[in-house]
């Protein structure tokens, strides 16, 4: 079986015939397989979704517990249909996973939906998965994303909190996934007082807590008046009337993005955190280096850059120009 | 050089004036000489490197970075310098002083300085490289004028602004005496021939004010709207600075050809051509320079009216009575044409001096300035011996097209606001305003536009044309950088006319009317 004939793009997402399922679907479809959370991955309406227990225990948090008629818990080699697949660490979110597609004749395919391969102290590490096709995301796709060592921007917040005592620190990080990292980072660097955490993230924190995952003391960031110096909130509530409460703050925002000057500027950040739940560069191109696939298919980002790279480097690859994921998840 | 990097890092992002002052002051304070010196040269535009060029840079990239990656990774970042610090390829971070940068930058020849950069380049971490690629193609960019910075000085330690500014011109970088006496060690000698001494500045004051006052006290003379300058003329040194001590000496060479006196004196630049006073946006153009052409020379020529003296034939009048300095003004003789003297107004009562100022003889002339006739030359804003007496500002009513979240301590709240006028049918954008609004009135300006926003841009909304502002502004120049083809000077909402229909606001032909 060519592999295109075990997972090609369609309009509704990478569909498989043999197994006859989704991965990561953007519309509703009978049975759907999922890398991770995100809303742009993971969304509700399936017939039957498969994916692992953190990855539907989160998608039940925020669609509520009929996200799907039938769910299936990921573990150990599934057979669907006339293929096996099995789940394996992205690194990326809490749950996160790589999907690997094995037909009984024909090449093995690794989805690694979003990974990343930087320590993190919320979600079990990048796994790698030999395979002959590798199917990579490429959100920073480009050379000049070197992602620092996410303790090193920690010192940064840390010395800005010095400098600026009396101000409140209010650091964008999208609700699932970065949110909880941040605030595991700050204590990490020794931050030890309360955090405050905008509403959006009261839920999806208190998950990681019941996960095991130490975030310290966390108060909500609804008060008029909020007591902690550090408070973390989804990017959109920075557009909201809810930031009026804190008489000049010192806005901050972690994501990738922030390692471009000009992306920080307009996003009116005055104190930009380069940390980012994808792989940056040197990563990615390790990871083709290590995996050493027949091909290389990329679904998403900037996918022109890591093309140019694999033709210098003698990795036949095609983008897949899949459509409805966003540069990084809201 | 790290602090330093983190240091223009931190001023990039920081839009606050006092947050950009703390910054600098702390980073002054933790630095050791030399390095702290260069860095606030380097800040402050006071450091005269030969800048590298981008074609330097790029031969250094090709050699190192495919060519279509280099061209996407460039096309994605936007700017030269920003995209070779994130390229370089390195594992190392030392913490290289700024002197040895500045070093390698200065003395390096030629032929040598592509491998001299690449070896610094390789040395240092993401952030330093920028820094560094930075200062090699000079241009900081950070929004800190040297005004500020001796505002951070000032807050080191016990002397005052003025007190800096008077000794700045006479410095050369990295300024260890300086710092020196910032500590509490001695007050550097004047060194400089032609120093910049602290200018007088006036407090605003209008018709009922002014009746506390006998008219018999007081000279008035117009207040131009050029850029007030001092000009200094000193042993054969010849400077002209702008009124927070900038050296504007390179722009306008023409006047300074003219400064044949031995003195330092108050006045205002202008462009004249004969007696005719060009308006503001003609003094624009020669502004911000490095070189002027001998086209611009002809058809813009410089000239200065002179206020006041401060040092007249080597000795300091500052404290003499304005009316004796007036009386050695008047005496004095300019050669040049391009030199004359502000002409007193005959008034003897105030309102003699209100209907001189509703009936203004030129349209370069902003209001008029009374001056005490006792006063002495005080550097600063003292209260009382000065005053400015503004003409009234221009208004339009405008719509109200786009706003913009602000930052600080308007952090949430859409606060600056683009407003247009209307051509035809179409409301075309003519300015911005961002001030001039209570903070009650603010809460409701951001209620209004996030009831009525129609598109959002990133931290921009556009909203429904449907609240007029009243737009108040100083003057107008024609433009051609903007669409509507001209800028307005100073503008501020002095009025929401929540009672008013879009369709009654002015149109641009009006606004246009307007410039002189």
């Amino acid at each position: 079986m060519r592999a295109d004939q075990i997972l090609h793009p369609t309009e509704a997402g990478l569909y498989c015939p043999p197994g006859d399922f989704f991965i990561d679907p953007v519309r509703p479809v009978p049975r759907a397989l999922i890398t991770h959370g995100h809303g742009d991955h993971a969304r509700s309406g399936h017939g039957a979704v498969m994916a692992t227990r953190q990855t539907l225990e989160i998608m039940a948090i925020r669609y509520g517990e009929d996200f799907t008629d039938t769910r299936q818990v990921a573990e150990g080699v599934i057979r669907v249909g006339d293929v096996d697949v099995s789940f394996h660490p992205a690194g990326h979110i809490l749950g996160s996973a790589q999907i690997a597609v094995m037909p009984q004749a024909g090449p093995k395919i690794v989805v690694s939906g979003d990974y990343c391969r930087a320590p993190n102290p919320v979600c079990a590490p990048y796994e790698p998965v030999p395979c002959d096709i590798f199917v990579t995301e490429a959100t920073f796709g480009l050379p000049v994303f070197r992602h620092p060592d996410p303790l090193l921007e920690m010192e940064r917040l840390k010395a800005s909190m010095a400098e600026f005592p009396e101000r409140h620190h209010l650091i964008g990080a999208y609700a699932l996934g970065k949110a909880q990292r941040v605030i595991a980072l700050a204590r990490q660097a020794g931050i030890d007082g309360p955090i405050a955490i905008h509403g959006a993230l009261q839920r999806l924190c208190q998950y990681h807590v019941d996960q095991g995952i130490d975030l310290g003391e966390l108060v909500p960031a609804t008060a008029d008046k909020v007591e902690a110096q550090l408070v973390i909130a989804p990017p959109s509530a920075f557009a909201s009337a809810w930031v009026q409460r804190f008489r000049d703050p010192v806005i901050g925002f972690a994501s990738g993005w922030m390692t471009v000057r000009a992306r920080a500027r307009q996003r009116g950040v005055e104190l930009p955190l380069v940390i980012s739940d994808h792989v940056d560069w040197p990563q990615v191109t390790q990871t083709i280096r290590e995996l050493a696939p027949e091909e290389v298919w990329i679904t998403h980002g900037t996918e022109d850059g890591l093309m140019r790279w694999c033709e210098l480097e003698g990795f036949p690859s095609r983008p897949l120009r899949l459509v409805g994921y966003e540069d990084e998840p809201e | 050089m790290r602090a330093f990097a983190n240091l223009l890092e931190r001023l990039a992002f920081t839009p606050a004036r006092n947050a950009k002052l703390r910054l600098l002051r702390h980073y002054l304070e933790a630095t050791p000489d030399p390095d702290r010196g260069y860095a606030l040269a380097a800040l402050t535009g006071d450091l005269k490197l030969r800048a590298v060029t981008p074609g330097l840079l790029r031969g250094l990239m090709a050699e190192r970075v495919d060519e279509q990656l280099f061209a996407m990774s460039y096309d994605f970042v936007g700017d030269l310098a920003e995209t070779i610090a994130l390229l370089w390829d390195t594992d190392r971070d030392d913490d290289v002083p700024l002197r040895e940068a500045l070093e390698l930058l200065s003395k390096t020849g030629k032929a040598g300085l592509p491998p001299a950069i690449a070896g610094m380049l390789d040395r240092l971490g993401a952030s330093q490289r920028l820094a560094f690629l930075k200062l090699a193609t000079g241009n900081m960019r950070v929004g800190l004028s040297a005004r500020m910075a001796r505002i951070a000085l000032a807050e080191m330690g016990t002397p005052e602004v003025a007190d800096i500014e008077e000794i700045w011109h006479g410095l050369t970088p990295p300024y260890a005496p300086l710092f020196q006496w910032i500590a509490g060690g001695e007050r550097p000698e004047h060194a400089a021939r032609a120093p910049f001494r602290p200018v007088m500045l006036s407090t605003p004051v209008d018709l009922d004010q002014l009746r506390a006052f006998d008219p018999a006290d007081y000279t008035a003379e117009w207040k131009w709207d050029g850029i007030r300058v001092q000009a200094v003329s000193d042993g054969g040194t010849r400077r002209l600075y702008s009124r927070t001590g900038e050296d504007v000496s390179g722009a306008f060479p023409d006047l300074l050809e003219a400064l044949d006196f031995d003195g330092a004196v108050d006045g205002e630049l202008l462009v004249r051509r004969g007696d005719q006073v060009a308006p503001f946006g003609d003094l624009q153009q020669r502004l911000n320079r490095k070189q002027v052409t001998k086209a611009m020379l002809d058809s813009h020529p410089a000239g200065l009216r002179v206020y006041d003296l401060m040092i007249w034939n080597g000795e300091d009048v500052r404290t003499l009575p304005h009316q004796h300095r007036r009386a050695l003004l008047e005496a004095a003789a300019f050669s040049s044409p391009r030199i004359d003297i502000s002409p007193l107004l005959p008034f003897k009562t105030w309102d003699e001096l209100a209907a001189l100022r509703d009936s203004l003889p030129d349209p370069v002339i902003e209001g008029v300035m009374i001056k005490r006739r006792d006063s002495a030359y005080v550097g600063g804003r003292p209260r009382g011996p000065w005053f400015k007496w503004k003409r009234d500002p221009m208004v339009v009513d405008a719509v109200m097209l786009y706003a913009q979240r602000g930052h600080g301590k308007r952090s949430g709240f859409y606060s600056d606001f683009t407003f247009g006028l209307w051509d035809g049918e179409q409301l075309v954008p003519v300015g911005k305003a961002y001030f001039g609004f209570t903070d009650e009135e603010l809460r409701e300006l951001d209620r209004f536009v996030r009831n009525n926003t129609t598109e959002r841009f990133g931290p921009v909304r556009s909203v429904a044309p449907k609240l007029v502002l009243e737009v108040a502004f100083e003057g107008l120049n024609a433009s051609a950088r903007h669409k509507s083809g001209v800028a307005m000077r100073f503008p501020r909402i002095s009025r929401i006319r929540w009672d008013k229909p879009a369709a009654e606001a002015d149109r641009l032909e009006t606004l246009k009317d307007m410039i002189p």
